[in-house]
């Protein structure tokens, strides 16, 4: 099977510590990252779907189509909207890493830093990006005017 | 790496496989990854983050969007690498964790069903969206 793996580098099979023998298998920050890869992956694909049905509502009607997006305006919903995209731009950015671990003859070297650095990206990203999605919605519920 | 062969006289070899099915999917993902991250990344900060968000979303909103040649053209586009890069990322995880072929194989034809439907679904609202809709 072909597809978005972490490579086992000669490191990572030198770094099985001692201290972990007989204890129940964790994994490396790579494993993780691969883990929640998929998972972001899956979400993202399950939403896609529901997201086409809700927009072809377009060629039915304005009314249906407005109906629909009211209630991805309501707080619930709209909290939702920070998760799908905190986990798309997490998808993208370790995607971006798969693909440099593939393709960078050092990439393998360094996908633990890469790890770490996009997590970093991801956070400097979503601090703003989740202000700007959710400050109407919290002004609304808080007696903003 | 070594590679996993059968010594020559396994009964039942399979017969070697003469094309690059598997290359060509993974292959297919990076570089429709690389689309998307344009592609989707841009469509969420537009749709989401930017002047309001979700907020001002509605069906003027998509109307005058969707006058637009260029617009048509970027939904579609993702709309079509979208579905089949998740698609083939599911089959790939369905090939992992199904345990009897006919659980894999249903989960699969479930799968193909819904991807050829979204396809055709959002394939179809693009090309026969009417802005000038009358209410």
């Amino acid at each position: 099977m072909l597809e978005a793996r972490e490579p086992m580098s000669a490191e990572a099979a030198e770094v099985s510590r001692p201290s972990r023998r007989g204890t129940l298998y964790r994994g490396d920050p790579g494993m993780w990252s691969w883990v929640a890869h998929r998972i972001t992956g899956v979400l993202t694909f399950f939403f896609l779907f529901a997201h086409v049905l809700d927009t072809a509502l377009v060629r039915v009607s304005p009314q249906a189509y407005n109906e629909i997006i009211e209630t991805y305006k309501t707080p619930l919903v709209n909290l939702m909207e920070v998760g799908l995209v905190g986990a798309v731009l997490y998808h993208a950015l370790n995607g971006v890493r798969v693909m440099l671990v593939d393709f960078w003859a050092k990439g393998p070297r360094y996908q633990k830093q890469m790890l770490w650095g996009i997590l970093v990206v991801w956070l400097l990203v979503m601090v703003p990006g989740a202000y700007f999605m959710l400050v109407r919605t919290v002004t609304e519920m808080f007696g903003g005017s | 790496m070594t590679l996993a062969l059968d010594k020559p006289r396994t009964p039942r070899r399979p017969a070697a496989r003469r094309n690059n099915w598997e290359l060509a999917s993974w292959v297919f993902m990076r570089v429709s990854g690389v689309a998307l991250l344009v592609l989707v990344l841009g469509h969420l900060l537009i749709m989401n983050i930017l002047d309001g968000g979700v907020h001002r979303i509605n069906w003027g909103f998509v109307a005058g969007r969707w006058s637009s040649p260029f617009w048509q053209f970027w939904d579609l586009a993702m709309l079509w690498l979208a579905e089949i890069h998740g698609g083939n990322g599911l089959r790939t995880i369905i090939n992992d964790y199904a345990r009897k072929d006919a659980t894999r194989f249903w989960l699969k034809v479930l799968l193909y069903v819904s991807m050829v439907l979204i396809l055709a679904l959002g394939t179809f609202v693009i090309f026969t969206f009417d802005p000038n809709f009358d209410a």
